[in-house]
């Protein structure tokens, strides 16, 4: 974590109570999740207490409190994508990639998370890699999507060695 | 540009803006809203700017970014003005054809034109396809004349005039009245009579007072604020500057989903840009009115979508509600008297002001006057935004814009009203879009989502699929809601995987009873509904859940098997080259089977097979 770059998100907002799900709305913008550091500097330089902190980031949903794979699939498990089996999808990555929502494979390529709705719902179901929206997906797309992105590292790989 | 001192200076600006654009002969008008970017716009509009470039060098043609047109299944689209060509699933190779052909020569793209998938007719503009043929697009109409980033788009469209008209010479008193005799009710779910509300808020005592503008949409299915607040930031906030001004508050706040990032992006720039022009600030065009607005990012939360709870997050607190023996108009945010209403509620505002409250009220019935905003989605054919007059009964939704059935399966019900509505059967499609109506039949409008539901849908998972979302949106303080949905969400659970027992069904109508009278808030309160509204109009299949240890649907996992019809299998491979567990066999030609006890029930055969030779039964 760069403290310079929390300290450009606390600037203008120090002592500020109200402003502490915006801060956090920024920090993970910036780093991809709270990290654990941040929930400390936010609490002294806000003035709310370390445990309010952590409740606040603990109780809404758009906050992660651990980094994410390189590739995050955002399952949306809306009711609109639901009644077109949405739930088949999430089950799918759940097992191909062999983690639950909101863990890491070990590679660090992948992590999982579902979410209420994307809003765009006519277009179900959705699912989105690190926010790009893939439409209409089904079990057997989901899983080439999947097998694409690890090739890709693969490849990156294979580049980096030639 | 200059700020604006007077409403003369806003006139003139907008006269001298009309006078500019004189010299545009044609303007494209492509979707660059969150479904259709979904279905890659982004590459539609790069190719057209560097079209427009190289072919129409003189600024004649405009191209204009818009928010959504609604029809987000046939994505990207473009309107070409004038003419009113519709081209539909645009893709990027098409650009020098549009502008070659149509914008410079006048001539139709056959193949980009609209297709009805009934009757193979293909139809040259908007307002002859059939989906928006039927609607009654008050607001969302007003989507396709703006570039939600250009204050300037909306000012030549009109915009701010209400305003003006209001700083001109009407009292707070009368925007009030005007407003509750236009009967305009909350958009966002409850239907709470806005002018009563912005009436109470006025009389609560107090010089410092908020109005909010809930864009938080917790209702997964819904996404009309979505499209409404990316796609005419203006329109929303004019309405709340109109709104602030009859209730005398200084300050109000936007408070989006960050799920929504474009709807955050364009309601921030619109935002800095009211405030450039002086249309937000200190004595806003030289009168004694002032007001500011700020964006609070929501943190994903649907018990934020109840008043007091979204109040404690922009407060920068977890948003849990507190009980409303005092109402949030006069003990709000930060207690102070505050005026909560949602994106379309404020949308509908300025054309009240201008057009008059009869003129709101030609349309509608009794009790819900003017248009509804709804989403159509699940499993019909024509998905997307669908703006209609309130009393449009569902079937006419459903059927004629909505286009009916997707795929041949027969189609059962529609979900209204989110996770506190209820599911409605084809027998009520002919019940009005109504506010008491919807709630007399044991749902409610809501937001305006509308899920249409089929054959291969199951009530019972559709029931445990919002115990599943309320269980885990619940904030957990009273418990009611925290343990009684628990427990209901058990129960459903044992009947969607073969445990059922038919006492439980009365049990679970008990426990929704309880909960309903004594849970908290609107979330708890209204958190039965889904459950009793299926037990209510398909009991049935429940029963088939229950006593035959069945899934007439085929969704519920436990309760189904996977099979291969060998009178359409054709034993082309493609299934046992897909299975992944290696459940399927069959030599090349050959009919195919499945090995019931390797199957997963995953869903991929199902889904890659042509000839829908798969039977879950």
């Amino acid at each position: 974590m760069q403290p310079q770059a929390l300290d450009a998100i606390l600037e203008g907002r120090r002592s500020q109570p109200n402003q502490l799900i915006e801060v956090l709305q920024d920090i993970q913008e910036n780093f991809g999740y709270i990290p654990r550091e941040a929930i400390k500097s936010v609490s002294q330089e806000l003035g709310v207490p370390l445990i309010e902190v952590y409740r606040v980031a603990s109780f809404y949903k758009a906050f992660r409190l651990n980094p994410t794979g390189k590739h995050l699939l955002t399952m949306c498990t809306g009711t609109a994508c639901h009644v077109r089996g949405s739930n088949l999808l999430l089950d799918h990555a759940i097992d191909q990639l062999g983690i639950k929502p909101g863990d890491v494979t070990p590679d660090g390529l992948f992590s999982i998370e579902h979410v209420n709705c994307l809003g765009a719902c006519a277009l179900g179901p959705i699912v989105a890699e690190n926010g790009s929206y893939h439409k209409h997906m089904t079990p057997a797309k989901l899983r080439k999507l999947i097998e694409t992105l690890s090739h890709q590292k693969t490849e990156d790989a294979h580049h980096a060695q030639a | 540009m200059p700020k604006l001192n007077s409403y003369r200076e806003l006139e003139h600006l907008r006269e001298r803006l009309r006078e500019q654009r004189q010299s545009i002969t044609t303007t494209m008008m492509v979707c660059g809203g969150t479904g259709c970017q979904a279905s890659r716009s982004q590459a539609v509009i790069d190719a057209v700017r560097d079209e427009l470039s190289r072919q129409v060098p003189d600024h004649s043609v405009r191209l204009c970014v818009t928010g959504c047109h609604g029809f987000c299944e046939q994505g990207p689209v473009i309107i070409i003005e004038p003419g009113n060509v519709f081209y539909c699933h645009v893709s990027p190779e098409d650009a020098f054809e549009i502008v070659y052909q149509t914008v410079m020569n006048g001539e139709v793209i056959e193949r980009l034109l609209y297709e009805d998938p009934l009757s193979g007719q293909r139809f040259r503009t908007e307002s002859e396809v059939p989906f928006y043929k039927a609607q009654d697009r008050r607001i969302l109409s007003q989507n396709r004349m703006v570039d939600p980033c250009s204050i300037e788009d909306y000012i030549v469209a009109g915009g701010y005039a209400a305003l003006t008209r209001v700083l001109n010479g009407i009292a707070p008193e009368e925007i009030i009245n005007e407003i509750k005799a236009s009967g305009l009710r909350g958009r966002g779910g409850g239907g709470f009579p806005t002018g009563r509300k912005w009436d109470e808020c006025m009389e609560a005592p107090g010089d410092e007072k908020y109005v909010i503008c809930n864009a938080d949409e917790g209702d997964p299915g819904a996404y009309m604020d979505r499209c409404v607040l990316e796609g005419n930031p203006h329109l929303v906030l004019e309405g709340m500057m109109i709104g602030a001004r009859a209730i005398g508050a200084g300050k109000g706040y936007i408070y989006v989903r960050n799920e929504y990032p474009l709807a955050v992006k364009n309601s921030r720039i619109a935002v800095e840009q009211a405030r450039e022009l002086g249309l937000l600030g200190g004595n806003i065009l030289g009168s004694s009115f002032s007001f500011e607005v700020d964006i609070a990012r929501g943190g994903g939360a649907f018990v934020c979508g109840e008043s007091t709870a979204l109040m404690a997050s922009i407060e920068g607190k977890v948003g849990e509600p507190r009980p409303k023996d005092v109402h949030t108009v006069v003990d709000g945010l930060y207690h102070k008297p505050t005026t909560l209403n949602n994106v379309e509620t404020w949308a509908n505002v300025p054309s009240i002001i201008l057009n008059g409250s009869s003129w709101f009220a030609s349309k509608g019935t009794k009790g819900s006057k003017g248009t509804k905003i709804l989403a159509l989605t699940g499993r019909i054919k024509n998905t997307g935004l669908v703006e209609v007059a309130m009393g449009t009964s569902i079937h006419e939704v459903v059927f004629d814009i909505g286009g009916g059935a997707a795929n041949g399966n027969p189609i059962k019900a529609v979900q209204t009203g989110g996770p506190s509505g209820g599911c409605l059967p084809l027998d009520k499609f002919d019940l009005a879009i109504d506010f008491d109506v919807l709630a007399e039949a044991g749902s409610m409008v809501g937001s305006g989502g509308m899920v249409v539901m089929d054959e291969e849908t199951c009530m019972v998972d559709v029931a445990k699929y919002f115990l599943t979302f309320l269980q885990d949106e619940s904030c957990g303080k009273c418990l009611p809601c925290r343990v009684g949905i628990d427990r209901m969400l058990e129960i459903i659970t044992d009947i969607t995987e073969g445990r059922g027992r038919m006492e439980q069904l009365d049990l679970m109508e008990e426990l929704a009873d309880t909960i309903s009278q004594t849970a908290m808030c609107g979330l708890g309160k209204t958190a039965p509904n889904p459950v009793l509204s299926t037990l209510r109009y398909f009991r049935p299949e429940y029963e088939a859940h229950i006593k035959e240890k069945k899934c007439p649907a085929g969704v519920c996992k436990a309760l189904i098997t996977y099979s291969i019809d060998p009178d359409k299998c054709n034993g082309c491979g493609v299934c046992v080259r897909g299975c992944v567990h290696g459940a399927i066999t069959g030599e090349k030609k050959q009919v195919h089977v499945i090995d019931d006890q390797l199957c997963q029930k995953c869903g991929i055969c199902r889904s890659e097979c042509k000839f829908d030779a798969i039977q879950v039964t």
